[in-house]
């Protein structure tokens, strides 16, 4: 499998505190990798340093081993990354389709006008907004508006897509579709990033765990085994409970 | 608006073409001022109704249109004058665009409006020590129905322009920009390109308004030329037609015209009072513009 995302020594500091701090992991082509850690241990900074969101004060970041840390956000999407927001956010004065679109009209090939409106309807079917390009996006459920936001990031036709706490806030059922959805993303080559807290998504779904703590990783392996390491178990409990 | 509602828009203009031929000099002067403030609304809205960014630098541009008729109008032909006053609301609007879109809500408002208050008291400076003498006559050789004829063509052009910017990729990359800025970015869009690019195209029309209007004035300093009360007067009429559409700011120009001529002629001393609680009034019960209430009667 050849390398896609490499991650080096990559630091950000606001102000005194250090979110991350020379975090290093890498994202193989067709990987699953999940970012874990408890709240506040800088999940969510890294994807934006990734992303490009937030610039790195060090450390270095390929995609496809170009370098891109400390891109503008929309050259680094140009180039191929996709992603969501732990907040949910669809364009609101907008339909389904225009919302899908906008993930079309500005990436390389673009795509415009007619086509587009067509292939954004095949991505709505794809995340399972079947019919729905001309729904206005701010009257969705919430997890339809996940959905749209996924079909967004999957129009950019991104080599790697970021998602932060995607399955977050979903009752149970909604739960089983959208690890299905995912999984079913796998099984298309795209490689995937997932930051998230759900415990039983993160078992089926990834290949490999990277579990941070203060900004730092602390641990890397395969799910299970991560998950059962002392140290991140005292990451997620205290130190008392381990 | 379709490929078809060009046939009836040309059919408007071409009506509106032959005001000048019977309309006597108040009527035409009216008329002249219709079309100005929809030339400057549209633009206005061009930019700010898709990127909410609220400008108050309108009258930055109309003034520099205004002053380069003034400087070159005798000077060089009319056509190369236009086409000079347009390069430098092009070169100014980069200039400014570039170093402030970067802000975003208020403190873009206030900047617009510092922006024309520095520009106006720049020329005052420059003409008070530099030519010595604070205003300028305007000697054009132009009838009042040609500078009509010139300013209902302009008019056409904008709303030509705004058509082909709104199904444009740039339209739309405006409209993202307009609902969230972040997605904006990580959908691929170069959002200082796109706020700076239409920014400077909206900011053109401006200038030709100015440019095209200054004969009229024979007479211009910088009080007139850049008179804040413009860009507070294309806002308001923007907002109560409704910036979100092509044709709404034309909604709000037309009342909101007659009504500044009804109140200059009827009430000279209340002028302001009157205007300001039609501001309230407006952003009171029209949120959403004239055009925005008609969508909503429509869906009903």
């Amino acid at each position: 499998m050849s390398r896609l995302l490499d991650v080096t020594g990559l630091t950000r500091r606001f102000g005194g505190l250090v979110a991350v701090d020379g975090l290093s992991f890498h994202v193989d082509q067709g990987e699953i990798v999940g970012l874990l850690g408890p709240n506040g241990s800088g999940k969510t900074t890294a994807l934006n340093l990734i992303s490009g969101a937030v610039k790195p004060d060090a450390g270095t970041i390929t995609l496809g081993g170009r370098p891109i840390g400390g891109l503008k956000p929309d050259r680094i999407a140009r180039l191929g990354l996709a992603r969501t927001f732990q907040l949910v956010r669809v364009l609101g004065s907008m339909t389904c389709g225009e919302n899908v679109m906008a993930g079309l009209a500005f990436r390389p090939p673009i795509l415009w006008g007619r086509p587009a409106a067509q292939r954004a309807e095949a991505l709505l079917d794809r995340v399972g907004l079947r019919g729905g390009a001309h729904a206005p996006a701010d009257a969705l459920t919430y997890i339809d508006q996940k959905r749209l936001e996924l079909a967004r990031g999957l129009a950019l036709s991104p080599q790697i897509l970021l998602l932060d706490e995607w399955l977050a806030g979903l009752n149970p059922s909604e739960l089983q579709e959208g690890i299905a959805l995912i999984r079913s993303l796998r099984a298309e080559g795209v490689t995937i990033v997932m930051v998230e807290h759900v415990m039983d998504a993160i078992r089926s779904l990834c290949d490999r765990c990277v579990v941070m703590n203060a900004g730092a990783r602390i641990a890397e392996g395969p799910p299970a085994a991560v998950l059962a390491q002392p140290e991140v178990i005292a990451a997620y409990l205290g130190d008392d409970d381990a | 608006m379709t490929r078809l509602s060009l046939i009836p828009a040309a059919l408007i203009v071409a009506v509106l073409a032959t005001v000048p031929l019977f309309a006597d000099g108040y009527y035409l002067s009216l008329g002249l001022s219709l079309l100005n403030y929809t030339v400057l609304a549209t633009a206005w809205a061009m930019f700010s109704g898709p990127t909410r960014y609220v400008s108050l630098a309108t009258v930055a541009f109309f003034g520099i249109g205004a002053y380069t008729v003034a400087v070159l109008g005798e000077v060089l032909p009319w056509s190369l004058v236009l086409l000079i006053a347009a390069l430098v609301g092009t070169l100014v609007a980069l200039v400014v665009g570039l170093s402030t879109l970067r802000l975003t809500g208020v403190h873009f408002v206030v900047f617009t409006f510092g922006l024309a208050e520095l520009i106006r008291q720049l020329v005052t400076w420059y003409e008070v020590n530099v030519t010595r003498a604070l205003g300028r006559y305007v000697f054009v050789d132009v009838s009042q129905g040609q500078i009509y004829w010139q300013m209902l063509g302009l008019a056409a052009l904008v709303f030509l322009v705004g058509w082909l910017v709104q199904r444009s990729r740039l339209g739309f990359a405006l409209r993202i920009i307009g609902d969230d800025e972040t997605v904006a970015r990580h959908v691929g869009i170069d959002t200082t390109i796109a706020k700076v690019a239409l920014f400077a195209l909206s900011a053109v029309f401006m200038t030709l308004a100015g440019a095209i209007m200054a004969p009229r004035w024979t007479y211009i300093d910088p009080a007139i030329a850049f008179n804040p009360m413009v860009s507070f007067q294309v806002l308001i009429m923007a907002l109560l037609g409704g910036a979100g559409r092509l044709y709404g700011p034309l909604l709000g120009v037309i009342p909101l015209t007659l009504l500044f001529e009804f109140l200059i002629a009827g009430f000279p001393n209340h002028f302001s009072i009157i205007l300001g609680l039609a501001f309230l009034a407006i952003v009171y019960l029209v949120p959403n513009g004239v055009a925005g209430l008609m969508t909503r009667r429509a869906a009903r």
